[in-house]
């Protein structure tokens, strides 16, 4: 018997993974659908799998009770783990059904297959041919977001509907004083637990009403809880941490010296800034309590619901509906929680829960600042130790973290759950605050470690690519800071130290389709960042043309990744256009703003982020490999963001280390090396 | 009592004059194509046609719509064929999570329609009211300038 994939083993009823309606297969997986295109990707690999043509496969939503649990939809392990989970469905589906044509009567025999069998014993045929995959197959799901059709969480209307909305309190930390007594609004329930505070009606206009008069009339005592935010990297340095050893290598530099050169480098709190506020829509009834939300891992999800309402797990079920793009460990979770506690207070009837925009910019999970320093010796042109120090605030408080629910308004109920410190994914998966913090070059006796703050007032979580942005920031940046004083072009410099060839085919092949040696105009710059996403995914290589007036405009990138086998190359392309783009907006504008009290970056003004006439052009090269497959969502930030720096040094001269690299961040680092 | 009409039809709503637009298109109407994103006016997820002129329904109180004419994303398509903004979207895959899409094609189709001849730099500047968070812009600007040519 051939090894079990992970997930099937996890999941062996056949029942969970596929079932056939209409003469078509339906296949239930427990990645789920992000904006990504994951949902079209799957189905390439299960119409291959199983034999079939792809229109005779219709992907169905995930489901913590009819579908298989595979975790978290994140760090980019999607068809990682799928593709492998498939094949056995698929291989065994053969064995048992098969031949497999002609399709309706081996569409008719796997209707037959009993939905209890064990996937586990019965051994599967050897993958067929590769039909799907491999096709730029169009995204299944993009007609109906395109022709405006229903498709969204917050378009589900079933019968009885009722809309909610959650009054979040004015700063972190604030605590209720009062509520007036018998308070009332025109067509709205008020639902209370605690501090916790919501309003449900028959009408969307009443519910959003009584809302805004909630606000007023509803008192709190505040606190002035937070840092300086014009100050972050000494105060993410200060405090209580954590602390994550990575590499001790003897012989590392460990103090500024001759021949040592030394830089740190930042980055602000982020905010997921998706485009669809949260959403949750839940039932109470006498089977339990239903869930529908666009969580990334309903089953945690559904976990920690029950652990929060002290039910058993088997009285609640999450369903996976869409909502806009999801970049991380965003609300969904804590406003599906939101909707059972809405729900609650009126059995039998839908509630279906929006956050407010405001309150998505600023009462979801902030990506952390981060600062690192960084420390490393030459010796004949060739770096020769290297010292690499990072802190920050931990990039995961997903449901269940810590033991605890983690979900947002756990911690404001009569009964509460308290939001312990934000913690990092084990560094087997990668880590969080040292994802990428080794580098990937050759550099001599290594000295690695991370510092995670645990005293901070404000919650963090995971966002698109986690620590590895401001890690491969960081440490690209410092390549070309080392390059310029070893007098190596960065291009050359980077490949002296690489001894992976499928590194050096990256870097060398995007500086090639750069056209990296061309001239530039004057206020122009070019420059290239390079990592391996998770020292085990992608290889990605970014070059990035800037021109830096009086301010940053990022003209060009050129991105080149090696995927591994790639499934749907459109939508792997996409997935690395997207990513580049996200990252120079994040890069070059973004910032979560706040004073002493209160987060003040709660509207599309105040969190500006990169529109139409400011999108780079975007060219993208896959490496043709039949290596593993591997994600490509989250590999293209990192080295964006330091393409982008090491450009503008070259454009101005000037070195920008503390992100974003926005007008006043140049004037800055202009005045400061004068 | 505010009546107007929607994708060429007759609507009555019984709704407070300051009821947004957004709220009746999809809560009394049924119209979810139009995506509900900030409410403020500045992502552009909202946009609707009002007598031929983009603007966001959520800005826009029912107060302000009596007797127009409205057009939604499901309203642009033509004797069934998607408009062909739409049909460029999806032609180019030119969406990842597609909710900034309805806005979008309802900004596009409005600068087509004044200016069937707006070069790159006039179409980037017209969508800058449209927000796209998972980084489209460049298949969606490249979809807007493909779909300015006769369909072929």
């Amino acid at each position: 018997m051939t090894e079990i994939a992970t997930d099937v083993a996890a999941n062996p009823e056949l029942g969970r993974w596929i079932g056939v309606a209409g003469g078509r297969v339906q296949v239930r997986m427990g990645k789920v659908e992000l904006g990504q295109g994951i949902s079209t990707a799957q189905a390439q690999l299960a119409a291959d799998a199983l034999g079939l043509p792809l229109d005779r496969i219709v992907m169905v939503a995930p489901h913590t009770r009819l579908g298989p649990d595979q975790g978290l939809t994140s760090g980019s392990r999607s068809v990682f783990q799928s593709s492998p989970a498939l094949a056995h469905v698929g291989g065994v589906v053969r064995a048992l059904a098969g031949p497999t044509t002609p399709v309706a009567e081996y569409v008719a025999r796997i209707a037959d297959l009993d939905p209890a069998l064990d996937l586990t014993r019965h051994e599967p045929l050897p993958a067929g041919p590769a039909t799907a995959v491999g096709r730029s197959e169009p995204r299944l799901d993009l007609p109906d977001k395109v022709l405006g059709r229903p498709r969204f969480l917050a378009d589900l209307r079933p019968e009885g509907l009722l809309h909610g909305r959650v009054l979040r309190p004015p700063s972190v930390g604030a605590a209720l004083r009062a509520v007036p007594d018998g308070w009332k609004a025109p067509g709205v329930t008020l639902v209370r637990d605690g501090s916790f505070l919501g309003v449900v009606g028959e009408r969307e206009a009443d519910v959003d009403r009584g809302l805004e008069q909630l606000a007023r009339d509803v008192a709190w005592f505040e606190q002035d809880l937070l840092p300086d935010d014009d100050d972050l990297a000494p105060w993410l340095r200060s405090g209580t941490h954590d602390e994550i050893p990575v590499l001790d290598e003897t012989g590392a530099p460990s103090a500024p010296g001759d021949g040592v050169l030394e830089s740190s480098y930042s980055r602000p709190f982020l905010v997921h800034a998706s485009i669809a506020p949260s959403a949750g829509l839940a039932l109470w009834d006498d089977d339990g309590v239903h869930v529908w939300s666009h969580s990334q891992g309903i089953h945690s999800l559904r976990d920690a619901i029950t652990d929060a309402l002290g039910r058993h797990p088997a009285t609640v079920e999450v369903e996976h509906v869409e909502n806009a793009g999801c970049y991380g460990h965003n609300a969904a979770d804590d406003a599906a929680f939101d909707a059972v506690l809405l729900a609650r207070a009126v059995p039998g009837r839908p509630v279906l829960l929006r956050w407010t925009r405001a309150d998505e910019l600023t009462w979801g999970p902030l990506a952390s600042a981060m600062t690192a320093t960084v420390r490393a010796s030459l010796s004949d042109g060739r770096i020769s130790g290297w010292h690499y120090e990072v802190w920050s605030q931990g990039h995961t408080a997903r449901p269940g973290y810590s033991g605890s629910p983690g979900l947002l308004a756990g911690a404001q109920l009569a009964e509460a759950s308290p939001l312990p410190p934000s913690t990092d994914p084990p560094l087997r998966g990668g880590g969080g605050t040292t994802r990428n913090a080794v580098p990937g070059y050759d550099v001599g006796p290594r000295f690695v470690a991370g510092h995670r703050k645990t005293d901070s007032p404000l919650r963090t979580s995971a966002m698109r690519a986690l620590g590895a942005y401001l890690n491969v920031f960081a440490i690209e940046s410092f390549l070309d800071e080392l390059a310029e004083a070893a007098d190596a072009d960065p291009v050359r410099f980077r490949l002296d130290h690489l001894s992976d060839p499928r590194a050096a085919h990256v870097v060398s092949e995007a500086a090639r389709l750069a056209e990296w040696e061309e001239p530039l105009a004057d206020d122009t710059g070019r420059g290239l960042g390079y990592a391996r996403y998770k020292d085990r995914g992608a290889y990605c290589a970014v070059v990035a043309d800037v021109e830096a007036g009086s301010d940053v405009r990022v003209r060009r990138l050129v991105v080149v990744a090696d995927l591994g086998l790639v499934v749907n190359p459109d939508g792997a392309r996409n997935q690395l256009e997207g990513g580049a783009i996200q990252a120079t907006s994040w890069t070059i504008r973004e910032r979560v703003r706040f004073d002493r009290r209160r987060l003040l970056s709660g509207d599309w003004e105040r969190y500006p982020v990169l529109r139409f006439s400011e999108a780079p052009d975007v060219v993208v090269h896959l490496v043709p490999s039949h290596a593993p497959s591997v994600g490509a969502g989250e590999a293209a930030q990192g080295p964006t963001a330091a393409a982008i720096a090491n450009a503008v040094h070259r454009a101005l001269g000037v070195r920008v280390r503390d992100l974003p690299l926005t007008a006043d961040a140049v004037v800055r680092a202009i005045q400061e090396s004068d | 009592m505010t009546d107007f009409r929607v994708n060429g039809s007759a609507v009555s709503i019984d709704g407070e004059p300051d009821t947004p637009l957004l709220t009746a298109l999809r809560d009394d109407l049924g119209l979810v194509g139009t995506r509900f994103g900030c409410g403020q006016g500045l992502c552009g997820a909202c946009f609707v046609l009002v007598d031929g002129a983009a603007v966001p329904s959520c800005q826009t109180p029912l107060s302000q719509v009596e007797g127009q004419s409205v057009t939604t994303v499901e309203g642009l398509a033509a004797g069934g064929e998607p408009h062909p903004v739409q049909r460029a979207i999806l032609e180019r895959q030119a969406a990842q999570c597609g909710f900034c899409i309805s806005g979008v094609v309802v900004r596009a189709a409005a600068l087509l329609a004044d200016e069937p001849d707006a070069d790159a730099d006039r179409v980037a500047e017209s969508l800058d009211r449209n927000l796209c968070r998972c980084g489209s812009h460049r298949r969606i600007l490249d979809a807007v300038l493909a779909a300015r040519e006769p369909a072929s």
